[in-house]
């Protein structure tokens, strides 16, 4: 009865989160007497997995899951978690992930947690404290059934090694017709930059920039430090930035290691997105901005002067450091 | 075309959030009540497909007589009649199982749900749903035209988006992009006076089980005070990220 894991790759190399998983579910498993399997889909080597405590690899190769997709992942690690007599079934909190969690609950009667930070408070009865309230709280939650899903709130649970010997099963689930009924036409990915939801650190601009023209010493900064580009509601309405780099509420979640927000004041809704970053570093003319109230570091300043500065820094420090 | 839209009364977001009762309840005292902001874009959406393709438009609610003033709201933005299904939404599958039966019920072609309400953040409604009914599923939902009985929506994905084509009958789980956030319906006078009008059916829950259950609520720990460097100790602020908080 040995706690699952979906190790989510793209193009044949794991993902970090699924290291992740991996070090969270050998705690779990550690305690409970039992040990990880991890499903992987049309993955490359998965002996990296051992590295994080997974003892056995469900290997599916298919064509046909070539592509995401949700229904046919779900009823794959539906079918593992089956043939494996999982109680425990952990996922991340990728976009991927949250798409097909549900039908994976719904698959095997099994309630479900997302969001869920930290290790469970107890298993008899089965609690988790996750995320809410826009991450303003917390809230502690009990699973009832037999079966559980968790999702893992993002960056949440770091990487813990623990060497476990591996061993590695091919697994062909069955799969039918109506598992794809929903067809991918087509995939847009802007390529090269990394993106807001793997990146380690984000750089965030608002209005105090006063225009796209001005996004030059930003997206500078966001290089030195192999960051992600976001931005603030305003920004994006305004159509100075892509809407794919607004983050808040209702743009993107960012629970990154490092946040830096320039010329954005902080307004409930962009910090309600942002909030589960670990560091959060403003940099704001204004003294009185709002999101000085919940930054960690802060610079009350023209951006204009800081960011080429603070990039000039950087760039020496990663010399003097590397 | 039935669209059925399902609206979740959640605090707004400026909102205080404090709990009760040995911190198992949220405190709802002079709290205001909305539209959660993602459902609020597939309920503008409906309405343009009503506007534009003569659908109907129903919207739902699993709550207390407390959330009937947000259903009233959607009749007043156009939606053609509201449902309440009376009981607490406290379990996401419990949700999904009383919608299922909503749904089943009432024969709709569409079901556009939002990706996650910003109360609970459980964000598995609209799967959940999906699954019950194995309606085809297309979450984080930024784009959606219907042609007779396809569909073609995007989907938001890491560093991109997806262009997915699926048959009706569908359930999405959306967000902003639906509609641009300037094109939200708001309730006008006229619309308003007619959501009076509108019918607002309650309808007992159907058995189903409770998964999950909040036992507690938390506050995080209180903040302390940010650390300011002057705009000339730019290596005071580079030292405490790389020494300090190790993140760089």
């Amino acid at each position: 009865m040995s706690l699952l894991i979906y190790a989510e790759s793209a193009e044949g190399k794991f993902k970090k989160v699924a290291f992740e998983l991996a070090s969270y579910a050998k705690k779990i498993a550690d305690s409970l007497g039992t040990t990880v399997t991890a499903v992987t889909v049309n993955a490359g080597n998965s002996s990296e997995l051992a590295n994080y405590g997974v003892s056995k690899v469900l290997k599916v190769t298919n064509d046909k899951l070539n592509n995401f997709n949700a229904k046919a992942y779900a009823d794959v690690i539906k079918q593992a978690a089956q043939k494996e007599g999982s109680k425990v079934i952990v996922l991340s909190s990728t976009t991927d992930s949250l798409y097909l969690a549900p039908l994976v609950a719904v698959g095997l009667d099994a309630g479900f947690a997302s969001n869920v930070v930290g290790l469970p408070l107890s298993t008899s009865p089965f609690q988790v404290k996750r995320n809410a309230f826009s991450n303003k709280a917390f809230n502690i939650t009990e699973i009832s059934t037999d079966v559980k899903v968790l999702s893992i709130g993002k960056n949440s649970f770091g990487l813990v090694e623990s060497s476990a010997s591996l061993s590695e099963e091919d697994f062909a689930p069955t799969l039918n017709d109506a598992d794809f009924s929903v067809k991918v036409e087509s995939v847009e990915k802007t390529t090269g930059k990394v993106t807001i939801a793997d990146a380690d650190i984000v750089v965030s601009g608002g209005r105090g920039l006063k225009g796209p023209e001005n996004w030059g010493i930003l997206e500078e900064l966001a290089t030195v430090l192999g960051a992600a580009t976001a931005c603030s509601k305003p920004v994006s309405d305004l159509g100075w930035r892509p809407h794919s780099e607004h983050v808040g509420q209702t743009g993107k979640p960012v629970a990154t290691n490092l946040y830096i927000a320039v010329g954005i004041s902080g307004a409930i809704q962009h910090i309600a997105g942002i909030n589960s970053s670990k560091v959060k570093v403003v940099i704001n003319t204004d003294a009185e901005a709002p999101f000085f109230k919940v930054a960690d570091y802060g610079i009350v300043g023209d951006a204009f002067d800081i960011l080429p500065k603070l990039t000039q820094k950087l760039k020496e420090f990663k010399a003097n450091n590397s | 075309m039935k669209i059925l839209v399902c609206i979740s009364h959640v605090p707004d977001t400026t909102s205080k959030i404090n709990f009760v009762n040995g911190d198992s309840e949220f405190d709802t005292n002079g709290v205001q009540y909305v539209i959660n902001p993602n459902d609020e874009f597939g309920l503008t959406r409906a309405i343009w497909f009503q506007e534009q393709q003569g659908a109907n438009v129903t919207v739902v609610n699993v709550g207390g007589a407390d959330t009937e003033p947000t259903l009233r709201k959607a009749l007043a933005i156009g939606a053609n009649e509201a449902i309440r299904v009376n009981a607490a939404a406290t379990d996401g599958f419990f949700v999904a199982k009383q919608l299922a039966e909503v749904v089943k019920n009432g024969g709709y072609d569409l079901v556009i749900c939002g990706k996650e309400s910003l109360d609970y953040n459980g964000g598995m409604v609209p799967g959940m749903l999906a699954a019950l009914l194995n309606y085809n599923f297309v979450n984080s939902c930024t784009e959606l035209t219907i042609d007779g009985s396809t569909a073609k929506a995007s989907r938001e994905i890491d560093g991109g988006k997806e262009t997915i084509s699926a048959s009706l009958p569908l359930v999405i789980g959306g967000q902003k992009g639906l509609v641009e956030e300037k094109d939200l319906r708001i309730p006008n006078m006229r619309g308003i006076m007619t959501a009076r009008t509108k019918a607002l059916t309650v309808l007992e829950p159907v058995g189903a089980n409770v998964n999950t259950k909040a036992v507690k609520f938390e506050k995080p720990a209180p903040k302390s005070a940010v650390k300011l460097f002057a705009a000339d100790d730019l290596d005071g602020l580079v030292n405490a990220l790389h020494n300090e908080a190790k993140v760089i």
